[in-house]
């Protein structure tokens, strides 16, 4: 019982960052059907942001307060990540609207192993370190088997849960909310009725990629190394988890997260950590072979 | 009279000046947009030092330099006349890997999606005999220029290499190309045909050529039963579920250390020999028998002969199959599936036959290549590697196997040609190392390539079946498949 409270907290904390990751996918497919396969990729390259931008604070700046560090790396990395996102989209992505379906994606692969390539290039092959931070640990039991639970853990899972209620509100509410829904039911429509297409796609990528920034600064956080091919399998488990809760659908992405935070977490521990990731594919294939729409999408129908 | 010129000679100087601020105000925005971009990653670059702390070194020239280059760039293209803009549009697309809406406008206006031309039928009717004969006398030629020892290289790393791409790049065009089944992980059938023969050579004695079909038939097997369970999925599901089969495959090659010894990888794979005689310099070896000096050039020439070989089968099968009902039914398949469901076309089997056979070469692949290495690890079956197959495919054109053929050759053999540079270390340095652009210019052309051609290199098709008269249709005017 300790070990499974162990476990959920764990899982939790892992899944809000698969979540985070998640719903930059499920975004970007949503409103122009596009598998983002360079979104992994940028999630590590936010990493290596939130790092250098901590490092300048502490080390140029002599900034001595954490909190406002961590407010000032969280703030520039979704701002220096949302720009890179955006750039890309408009250099790889926009000229191929409307093309066929596969030349998006082989765009997206080509610019994923750019993006990864030209990190290690310009920040070097060797893992990086973050400098350790003071981290606070509760006992919550006090038992032969001790349940943990560390202010990082805290720190992220709320973190994501401010900024998913907050994302919400805007794609619920706001006008530009609106007018990605009506982007992403038809476009055509949309730019008849006043509807700058082109600037909500934009917006669109750029929201995706500060979130992913976001899932950056906590992966950093928590595992407090970092290197330039990280982004590939928490990129993948992310898509997995999008498509498991059904794609397009953002609840379904933050469900499928933490779905893949919890089976990996509770397969290693139960089971073995050599197979946690096949594990995660495995369910992704069984649930899509009963599901074939994911757990909250829509089936999709098909007109003649 | 002399009113009028002066009036225009004013006004030049005045229209100018106009277009001076507004060109400034571009160029600094593009330039405020790319310092943003270098500000963190390339400005700085954190090292770990031996106490294993990172610390921070500075690189701001580099920086100021990419940043000011933008900033000239786009305000002499904001000046330049407008039919010069296009010129600056295409040099920027090389230069920073995009920018390609000129790019591709360029392009689509030199297609459109009329049947090409008289000159252009017979440069595609030509072209493909001329390049196979070139390919065939390929290590003759290197070998008389070059000689045993100077000729290994380029028959070994650009010969072979690409071979072997162009090979998996027409099996999984079966699967993407014909049927429009949108594959992802390609390479866990590479990585079955590798491992069967790595295996049963280690462990039964068995010869190459009694491995080659046992290797076929098993990447077969696992085709259909990771093809049974995906059938009712379609589009990005099919991507992602193959995505991750791969991913297994790979993940089990990796942990299964009994049986696969893990990342060591499985070592002294027995060589290929010539029906039985082995290319090696004892008496009976090849070179003795023949009487001919011992090089190791005999047994690479003898190996690109044999991808040769395997390449040909896999595209002879393909041409003959589109030909038959099955065939048809693929592509029927790729262009509606609900008609031929409609039709009767039983589309489990239909897709089941193309994962098996598009399966059954990559095993056909993954066996020559472990021949080839001596030598098979995980490291050799990543992502990347499904992702290279799937580029050079829809580069070639989706269904094209010239195309596919062509994009083989430039994705395989341009980032080879790369380790070439090494006489930039003049310019830039010794510091300098062109290999580690390597990839990231990989990276690059593909985005470049499919901005510049997204319906690939060879963009017209012959119809299996038409109406009096055989004539090519714009790749247009094909669908790629739901699934």
């Amino acid at each position: 019982m300790d070990n499974f409270l162990q476990q959920l907290i764990n899982g939790l904390t892992l899944g809000s960052i698969y979540g985070l990751i998640a719903i930059g996918y499920t975004m970007v497919y949503g409103i122009i059907g596009m598998v983002n396969f360079a979104h992994g990729d940028l999630f590590m390259l936010s990493a290596f942001i939130a790092l250098i931008t901590f490092m300048i604070l502490t080390q140029i700046l002599h900034l001595g307060s954490l909190p406002v560090a961590f407010v000032v790396v969280l703030i520039a990395g979704m701002a220096l990540t949302g720009l890179w996102n955006w750039t890309i989209e408009r250099l790889a992505y926009r000229p191929l609207r409307g093309s066929f379906r596969l030349a998006p994606l082989i765009s997206a692969i080509g610019m994923s192993v750019f993006l990864s390539n030209f990190v290690q290039v310009v920040q070097g092959p060797r893992n990086k370190p973050a400098p350790q931070l003071p981290n606070h640990v509760f006992n919550l039991t006090g038992g032969a088997y001790d349940v943990t639970l560390s202010v990082r853990q805290i720190l992220i899972v709320v973190v994501t849960a401010i900024l998913l209620a907050a994302f919400w509100y805007v794609v619920r509410y706001t006008s530009l909310g609106r007018a990605q829904r009506a982007c992403e039911q038809d476009q055509k429509m949309a730019a008849l009725l006043g509807i700058d297409v082109d600037a909500t796609i934009s917006i669109t990528f750029v929201i995706g990629a500060a979130l992913a920034a976001v899932a950056g600064v906590m992966f950093v956080i928590y595992y407090g190394v970092v290197n330039f091919a990280d982004g590939f399998v928490p990129g993948v488990k992310a898509f997995t988890a999008a498509v498991l809760g059904g794609i397009g659908s953002l609840p379904g992405a933050v469900l499928g997260g933490l779905l893949i935070g919890l089976i990996e977490v509770f397969w290693s521990s139960y089971f073995s950590t050599d197979y946690k990731d096949v594990a995660a594919f495995m369910i992704l294939a069984i649930t899509l072979i009963f599901l074939p729409s994911g757990i909250l999408g829509r089936p999709e129908v098909e007109k003649v | 009279m002399s009113a009028p010129s002066q009036t225009s000679e004013l006004a030049a100087p005045v229209e100018t000046a106009a277009q001076v601020v507004p060109a400034l105000r571009t160029a600094a925005a593009a330039a405020l947009v790319v310092f943003g971009l270098c500000f963190p990653i390339i400005s700085y670059r954190a090292e770990a030092n031996i106490n294993n702390e990172l610390v921070l070194g500075g690189r701001w020239p580099l920086s100021l330099t990419i940043t000011a280059i933008v900033f000239v760039f786009v305000f002499l293209r904001q000046m330049a006349r407008a039919d010069w803009r296009i010129w600056f549009d295409r040099v920027g697309s090389i230069v920073a890997g995009g920018m390609g809406g000129a790019l591709a406008q360029a392009a689509r206006e030199g297609e459109g999606t009329a049947a090409p031309s008289r000159a252009r039928l017979a440069f595609g009717r030509y072209f493909a005999p001329f390049a196979l004969g070139a390919v065939i006398l390929f290590p003759l030629i290197c070998l008389g220029l070059l000689g045993p020892a100077g000729s290994l290289k380029w028959v070994n790393n650009y010969g072979v290499q690409i071979l072997i791409y162009v090979m998996l790049g027409w099996g999984l065009n079966i699967v993407v190309g014909l049927a429009g089944l949108l594959d992802l992980g390609y390479v866990a059938f590479y990585a079955v045909g590798a491992y069967s023969y790595a295996l049963l050579s280690t462990t039964f004695g068995l010869s190459f050529w009694v491995c080659l079909p046992l290797a076929g038939v098993l990447a077969a097997m696992w085709g259909i039963i990771l093809g049974f369970p995906v059938l009712r999925l379609r589009g990005d599901y099919l991507a992602i579920v193959t995505l991750a089969f791969g991913e297994i495959i790979r993940m089990v090659l990796v942990n299964w250390v009994a049986l696969t010894n893990g990342y060591a990888g499985i070592t002294e794979i027995p060589h290929v020999s010539f029906f039985g005689i082995p290319f090696n310099d004892d008496d009976n070896g090849f070179a003795a028998i023949f009487h001919l000096p011992y090089t190791p050039i005999y047994r690479t020439i003898f190996l690109f002969y044999l991808i040769l070989a395997l390449a040909l089968l896999t595209n002879f099968v393909t041409i003959r199959l589109r030909r038959l009902p099955i065939g048809r039914a693929w592509e029927a398949l790729r262009e509606d599936e609900i008609a031929c469901r409609s039709l009767g076309i039983n589309t489990t089997n239909t897709k089941l036959t193309a994962f098996a056979l598009g399966a059954m070469f990559g095993g056909f692949a993954g066996s020559f290549f472990a021949v080839r290495q001596g030598f098979v690890s995980p490291e050799s079956f990543t992502f990347i590697e499904s992702a290279t197959i799937l580029a050079i495919v829809v580069l070639g054109g989706m269904g094209s196997q010239l195309g596919v053929a062509i994009a083989a050759a430039v994705m395989i053999g341009v980032p080879e040609l790369m380790r070439e540079l090494d006489w930039l270390k003049a310019i830039f340095g010794e510091n300098f190392d062109p290999t580690q652009y390597r990839m990231l210019l990989f990276g690059a052309a593909m985005v470049i390539m499919m901005i510049w051609k997204p319906r690939g290199l060879v963009s017209t098709r012959m119809p299996s079946i038409f109406l009096r008269q055989r004539k090519p249709v714009s790749g247009d005017l094909v669908k790629e498949g739901h699934g």
